[in-house]
């Protein structure tokens, strides 16, 4: 993140300032600390009320037996699922499924971003068609999107249709989601096809930040393209680039709907990822408690890889 | 911050004659279009198909051809299956309510973030984010049983009465969504592209805190707003997991939770690509309208120093 | 100060979770009542969208508010496919109506859970003894659910293609043996027109697959548990029946007989010609007859060692555990049962009437009739899936497993890790003992 936040201002030369000044300032510092307080909590307390409290209560049940249905109310059990957790394959699976998938989607999907921003931020006809049409997969829901993928990736469907006929019948495509090496590609090209987008806009919205006169400066020093992308444009899309990289990997991470409505976490738990297994787990097979612990180490992980990524952008800066 | 032209990047060299380089360009264009099209061809050409065409035409390229029986069937289909109507009306004002009421409150608390010196920011914004990390599919649950003790006013043959409960309503669709650490988190790098200098001339004048937000800070933020707008538009339109466990009349359910009114057991495709394409217009007109107004709004504005 | 912290982090964590449990969040304490406000009852049905099923459901409940002025039935429907979420979600809260419709074999699971309460049917106008007995959900001994109607697997072809490969048309009596139906499959599969010989399916979720693929199964002599104790799934589910199973269903695909994962629509393939042989059920009946008329061949499932099986048991009817007006209840259950609303959701859903009497009076279903094949197998035929609390997560494995199985897994490897699971979560759970 870009901390360009003020630093507090070095306390002046006691000299220069008297009494009276130094007391109406901080009144006047009052005041705004207040006025802020004002001003953060609406947005605060809804947070509290509709995430940190079910949340809390989320985990406060990792450390029970509580069940979906269930006669008995639930009862404590320790560290209980925490050590089934560990014992269980199938989560070990479903974490590398979801890292592997958020290593490949995050720079994938971001940099494809990129690059159609850059080329609808270009002055030439119909951009905004084009914006419009690259932005069409956003807005179509993801459930219905996975069904129109699903029949394209059968094994007669039209995506072997286009392989073979590109290749003029020479490669013969397999059938993608049935496939345990090629059903998880398939999801991955299918999440940037429906997201990226998404991201475009964010980057385009980045793009138009960055003021004219750089550029004009850059052409007069007959700059190439290629240097007035790493010496302007770059440079002026930090704070596009920290957004965009927070939430690919966070929606990454949180990757469910595709795997639940493509293949169910198979061919052979090829596609298990962490989310998918805390929803089966929790609402097909009732067990609430071992769901929440799922989610609860699964939180601590990613809080861990985003702290490390903060760690790392910002030691650049 | 001197130019006010409205041509996006690369001025200067503009030659008349269409370069190799600039029929590549949109060649490429053209291209990606047709990556980022083809489904959605499918969808719209599939909604005027009978089931077992559509199923017929799937190997080839008449999966995205107007050809064969076309008809309006599957729309009148939809029609008969789901009050789609008013389905949509209901998802227009959940999340009209929402995205109105999320910009406000989310931007309001990314001006005190970022543009306001108080003790203890910093913690704040980092466990603001921290709150995106968990996916809302994984504490669904005990949210249901959360909201269902939250109390409610209610205006009751002229009374105001506590109700128990928010099952079964309007506002257990919108007020959970409203506070969006992403969107804090968006506002709050676009506030700082703005030059701070305009905040302490406006204190010097005697301006109020709001003041300054609402007169001077926000007017100059339009492309953050229509992106926020559209992000949050988004999955407000796409709300599925969370109507269907909380709401349980129908005269309260949103487009998505339409769809499944579809999967029956012999589903009816041709009405769910019906059903689809209608659900999807509407989100592509905000785009359309939203994208020409942040675009112009930067234009305008010339922001960052 | 290192350990203040963790002190203060376990105490806060124990207080929440102590909350939690007082709050009865994740189990379901049964205190309260709800699904009725004085005699005016909630009913909800998982028929949103379904039209045909749907105006049955609201025909009856508008005769019943008719004929009597004590109670006043209220419907809410929701869609199929999230049905079970939105009731889970409503009981967490507490907020069950009074009448459900539950899908059968989840009626021991929800009556264990405290969701459902025993019915008293004595006065309805249709005795219990009459029905299908499949149509009836006991669980321990007493009746917490009825169906009017049942569903069966069958088989689909064309007589010309079973004519013109030279295959015998099976017949009720005398259905394919296991080499029978696998010449059958090599003849139809060497003749090289078909995208699929045989379609099972496999692309569906949810519930289709322990319905479709464990009567399979159970055919092979296997079962998905030991239904002697229920204690155990051990001998049932990774036996040598088991095995020669799961061996059986991944040969359909390394044959190349059937798709390991079929299209969206294997009904829509069968009638565009795409399918020689359908694994499915008698709800499509009726649309196959309307495109192939009197071609088609409507075959009973084959038998493989045991004995042909079908599954048993669709949506049934009952009362919650927490309904504040039982007895209004009571008496909507009891006014259903009567022998023309068994014929009118036989009818509107192309299902099988539960009852002999109803049976009669449905088209294609009396003695003689075109479908009377599917009244026969699920009288004799059908298998109830395991009648235990336990069902949804033995489901749940069974899915999982079949499909590991399709796309290559070590059959044996795959079978023991279901059997120590569904067996680590009957011990977990105490064996579903109840409270």
């Amino acid at each position: 993140m870009t901390t360009t936040m003020p630093k507090r201002s070095s306390p002046p030369p006691a000299a220069a300032v008297t009494p009276a000044r130094r007391t109406s300032r901080m009144r006047a510092r009052r005041r705004e600390s207040i006025a802020a307080l004002g001003m953060v909590s609406p947005a605060v307390f809804l947070l509290v009320m509709f995430i940190v409290i079910p949340v809390v209560l989320t985990f406060a049940l990792a450390f029970t037996n509580a069940r979906l249905i269930s006669p008995t109310p639930a009862r404590f059990t320790g560290l209980q699922n925490f050590r089934t957790l560990l014992d269980d394959p199938l989560f070990y699976k479903s974490l590398r499924n979801t890292f592997s998938f958020a290593t490949v989607v995050v720079p994938l999907q971001g940099g494809l971003a990129l690059v159609l921003a850059l080329l609808v931020n270009a002055k030439v006809k119909g951009v905004n068609f084009f914006r419009t049409v690259y932005f069409l997969p956003v807005v179509t829901s993801m459930v219905v999107v996975s069904i129109l993928w699903t029949l394209l990736y059968q094994k007669t469907g039209l995506v072997n249709e286009f392989i073979s006929h590109l290749t003029l019948g020479q490669v013969q495509g397999p059938d993608w989601l049935t496939n345990p090496s090629t059903a998880m590609p398939a999801i991955i090209v299918m999440s940037v096809w429906q997201g990226v987008g998404f991201h475009m806009v964010i980057w385009l919205a980045g793009l138009q930040t960055i003021p004219q006169d750089l550029y004009e400066a850059a052409d007069m020093d007959g700059a190439t393209r290629w240097v007035r992308f790493r010496h302007v444009t770059w440079p002026g899309l930090k704070a596009t680039r920290t957004f965009v990289l927070i939430t690919i990997t966070i929606n990454a991470f949180a990757l469910f709907t595709q795997v639940a409505v493509m293949t169910q976490g198979g061919p052979l738990d090829a596609t298990s990822t962490v989310v998918y297994q805390a929803v089966r787990t929790g609402y097909s097979q009732q067990q609430t408690g071992y769901a929440s612990a799922i989610s609860l180490v699964f939180f601590v992980l990613v809080l861990a890889v985003s702290l490390v990524q903060r760690f790392l952008t910002r030691e650049k800066d | 911050m001197t130019s006010v032209s409205p041509a996006p990047a690369r001025p200067g060299r503009r030659p008349r004659r269409p370069s190799p380089r600039r029929i590549a360009l949109q060649a490429a264009r053209i291209a990606l279009a047709l990556f980022f099209s083809f489904p959605i061809v499918f969808m719209l050409v599939s909604s005027f198909k009978p089931d077992e065409q559509i199923f017929g035409d799937l190997d080839g390229i008449k999966a995205f051809l107007p050809v064969g029986h076309l008809s309006l069937d599957n729309y009148t289909g939809v029609f008969e299956r789901v009050p789609a109507m008013r389905f949509l009306l209901n998802s227009l004002v959940i999340s009209a309510i929402t995205v109105a009421l999320s910009i406000f409150i989310n931007s309001l608390a990314a001006f005190a973030l970022s543009r306001m010196r108080w003790r203890g920011k910093k913690i704040v914004l980092t466990a603001v984010i921290a709150t995106l990390i968990v996916p809302f599919e994984t504490f669904a649950l005990p949210m249901v049983w959360w909201v269902n003790q939250l109390p409610w006013l209610q205006l009751e043959g002229g009374r105001l009465v506590v109700t128990e409960g928010w099952l079964d309503t309007y506002q257990v669709q919108i007020l959970p969504f409203i506070g969006n650490a992403l969107f804090i988190f968006l506002f709050h790098q676009y506030f700082q592209s703005i030059p701070k200098e305009l905040d302490e001339a406006a204190v010097i004048d005697g301006a109020s805190w709001f003041g300054i937000y609402w007169r001077i800070v926000m007017p100059l933020s339009g492309p953050a707003i229509a992106t926020v707008a559209i992000l949050a538009f988004l999955p407000m339109w796409n709300q599925y997991l969370w109507p269907l466990m909380v709401v349980q009349s129908e005269d309260l359910r949103p487009v998505m939770v339409g769809i499944d009114y579809f999967f029956q057991l012999n589903p009816s495709w041709g009405e769910i690509m019906a059903y689809s394409s209608m659900i999807t217009v509407p989100v592509l007109a905000l785009f359309v309208s939203f994208q020409r107004a942040f675009v112009n709004s930067i234009a305008s504005s010339g922001v960052k120093g | 100060m290192e350990s203040r912290t963790r002190r203060l982090a376990v105490s806060s964590i124990a207080a929440l979770a102590a909350a939690a449990l007082v709050g009865g969040c994740g189990g379901s304490g049964n205190t309260g009542s709800s699904g009725a406000d004085g005699n005016t009852l909630i009913l909800w049905t998982h028929n949103a969208g379904n039209a045909a099923e749907y105006g049955v459901v609201k025909q009856i409940v508008k005769d019943f508010n008719a004929g009597q002025s004590t109670y006043k039935v209220k419907i809410q429907a929701f869609p199929q496919g999230s049905y079970n979420d939105s009731v889970v979600a409503a009981a967490s809260a507490k907020k069950l109506p009074c009448i459900l419709d539950v899908d059968g074999p989840n009626v021991p699971n929800w009556a264990w859970g405290g969701y459902l309460a025993p019915l008293d049917l004595s006065q309805g106008k249709v005795a219990v003894k009459d029905q299908l007995p499949s149509t009836v959900a006991t669980y321990q001994d007493k009746t917490y659910a009825f169906g009017f109607y049942d569903v069966a697997l069958t088989m689909y072809s064309r007589k010309s293609v079973l004519n013109k490969y030279g295959i015998r048309v099976p017949t009720f009596d005398k259905p394919w043996t296991e080499d029978e139906f696998m010449g059958a499959l090599a003849k139809i599969k060497a003749g090289g027109e078909f995208k699929n010989t045989l379609d099972l399916g496999t692309a569906d979720t949810g519930e289709w697959f322990p319905y479709a693929y464990s009567p399979i199964l159970q055919s092979f002599g296997g079962d998905l548990i030991d239904r002697s104790t229920y204690k155990t799934a051990k001998g049932a589910l990774d036996g040598e029946k088991a095995v020669e199973w799961g061996k059986w269903f991944r040969s359909m695909v390394t044959k190349g007989y059937a798709p390991q994962k079929s299209s969206k629509s294997p009904a829509d393939d069968f009638r565009n010609g795409k399918t020689a042989i359908q694994w499915d059920g008698s709800w499509s009946a009726q649309a196959n007859t309307d495109k192939f008329g009197s071609d088609l061949a409507i075959l009973p499932p084959v038998d493989f060692g045991n004995g042909p099986k079908i599954g048993g048991a669709s949506w049934q009817w009952g009362m919650s555990s927490t309904c504040a007006n039982k007895e209004g209840a009571q008496a909507y259950l009891n006014f259903s049962r009567q022998t023309k609303y068994f014929v009118d959701f036989a009818k509107a859903t192309n299902t099988i009437p539960a009852t002999d009497a109803a049976a009669a009076q449905v088209k294609g279903y009396e003695a003689g009739g075109r479908f009377n094949i599917f009244l026969k197998a699920a009288q004799e035929f059908a298998v109830v899936r395991p009648v235990t609390p336990a069902y949804p997560y033995v489901s749940t494995v069974f899915s999982k497993t079949a499909r590991d199985i399709l796309a290559g897994a070590d059959v044996k490897g795959a079978l023991d890790r279901a059997v120590s699971e569904i067996d680590t979560n009957l011990k977990t759970n105490n064996f579903y003992a109840g409270s």
